[in-house]
């Protein structure tokens, strides 16, 4: 095999010559997948936290959609965001399909159920152990859904990156929504499904091997933050 | 430890109607009439699953009563509780004592302060800045004995609180309970312990099966019980 075809020599080939077309095309996916990570959270750590802690009629309906949720195809909400923001759509004023916006959106809904349902969890458990002391000093369920999040940060950095580990590796909703624009839309995953497509397979395993690394090193840094942190909380 | 003496205020009594408690089918609690008043120490024993706990949570209102109530001569009086397991915040020793000032609605400006005298008083000041979990047994109970000393409550529920603890650690959490005591607190607290009852309490309520059978005073209690079950509890011997 000549030393062009070796995936492995192209992603490092790819890093090294600091190419400026894989640095843009990096950077986009990093920006689209943080955003639409940032936003899910500000709206699913809530929201699970709430579901953890309220008593209603038809919780657990909404608990069984939301874990369901979690599975969603990443082409069936592409495709949901396609027909609300293509021009005959709802939202078609907006004029934001073919942008990096509308992929932020696409991946907002394919994070926030994953957010929101392993929140839920691991608030309840921690609600179980701290309702008694909570209620006995005054909280009402609201006050507590900050003290019960910031205390149960450790578990939630975990759900925190297993939700962007989910936007960074799917290709389908970014796709559909953003269209694979060169230079506009085009991120990792995109580049990886056109460049095999047309058959360039050591450009496409360089890419992925990329994608791999970038977010296996999020991953630890996030790992290193937490252990340390854990370890001098208890 | 330091004890100031201060007049104890007049503390509205709380008076359980008939209250009674039920879960899944089961009487846990039977109708039950008990008075708490003045600024007594009042110890609730008996064995295991007679009700202390229950009736305890239910006094302190983090149980609702499956029948009777509830009632206050005036109104409901400031209550803290410590548990027999605390229950402290992933965070430092301090902040979880500012964070009980910042629920209180203290000022900002005033609260490291008043946390860093509590810890003071509770012998914990080394510790401020120690993460709550990884304290000791007896230093986490004395961390909750903190908390509860900033809501300077009037009434201060304990659900066995040395029950985990070596005898130094006893000692200090018995130091506490009387130092809220002088301060003018009503104590009610839960034990196992016929000698800390003894060393304690005012006044000795027992409990068995679901049932409170005395509430008097502690030398009467263990010269003279007023049930079987109660002389055979302090005899040491089981009872079911």
């Amino acid at each position: 095999m000549p030393v062009s075809d070796n995936p492995f020599y192209t992603a490092l080939a790819l890093i090294l010559g600091m190419d400026q077309r894989l640095f843009d095309i990096v950077t986009l996916s990093l920006q689209i997948s943080l955003i639409a990570v940032l936003v899910a959270c500000l709206l699913a750590l809530p929201l699970g936290a709430a579901l953890a802690l309220w008593r209603f009629p038809g919780r657990n309906i909404v608990i069984v959609m939301l874990n369901a949720l979690m599975g969603l195809p990443p082409v069936v909400a592409g495709l949901c965001v396609y027909l609300l923001l293509s021009r005959a759509g709802p939202l078609g004023q907006w004029g934001l399909l073919f942008s990096p916006s509308a992929m932020v959106i696409a991946q907002v809904i394919l994070v926030l159920p994953i957010i929101a349902a392993l929140t839920r969890q691991q608030v309840e458990s921690l609600h179980n152990e701290y309702d008694e002391q909570l209620r006995s000093l005054g909280l009402s369920p609201l006050r507590m859904i900050p003290t019960l999040l910031w205390d149960a940060r450790f578990g939630l950095l975990t759900v925190i990156l297993a939700g962007f580990g989910r936007a960074s590796a799917e290709v389908g909703a970014v796709m559909i929504v953003g269209g694979n624009i060169d230079g506009v839309t085009r991120v990792m995953t995109t580049s990886i499904v056109l460049e095999t497509s047309k058959g360039n397979l050591p450009l496409a395993l360089g890419l992925g091997i990329v994608l791999l690394s970038l977010v296996t090193l999020i991953n630890a840094l996030a790992h290193v933050v937490s252990e340390t942190a854990k370890r001098r909380l208890g | 430890m330091k004890i100031e003496t201060i007049m104890p205020a007049d503390i509205a009594r709380q008076h359980l109607h008939q209250v009674r408690f039920e879960h899944r089918g089961h009487h846990l609690l039977l109708p039950t009439n008990v008075s708490f008043s003045g600024c007594r120490r009042t110890l609730i024993m008996g064995p295991n699953g007679a009700g202390k706990s229950l009736l305890m949570r239910l006094a302190h209102g983090l149980l609702r009563p499956s029948g009777g109530h509830i009632r206050w001569e005036g109104a409901p009086p400031v209550q803290a509780m410590v548990f027999q397991r605390p229950v402290l915040l992933r965070r430092s020793a301090l902040d979880n004592l500012t964070y009980v000032l910042a629920v209180q609605r203290v000022p900002r400006a005033q609260r490291k302060a008043q946390a860093l005298n509590a810890l003071e008083r509770f012998g914990l000041a080394a510790l401020a800045k120690r993460p709550a979990r990884v304290l000791s047994g007896g230093e986490q109970q004395r961390l909750a004995l903190a908390r509860a000393w900033l809501l300077n409550p009037s009434v201060l529920f304990l659900d066995e609180p040395t029950s985990a603890l070596d005898p130094a650690a006893i000692k200090a959490v018995e130091d506490a309970v009387n130092a809220f005591h002088q301060q003018g607190t009503r104590i009610i607290m839960t034990t196992h312990d016929l000698h800390q009852a003894r060393r304690l309490a005012d006044e000795v309520l027992f409990m068995h099966g679901g049932q409170v059978l005395e509430q008097s005073p502690t030398e009467h209690f263990f010269e003279a019980p007023g049930s079987p079950q109660a002389s055979a509890f302090i005899r040491g011997e089981l009872v079911w």
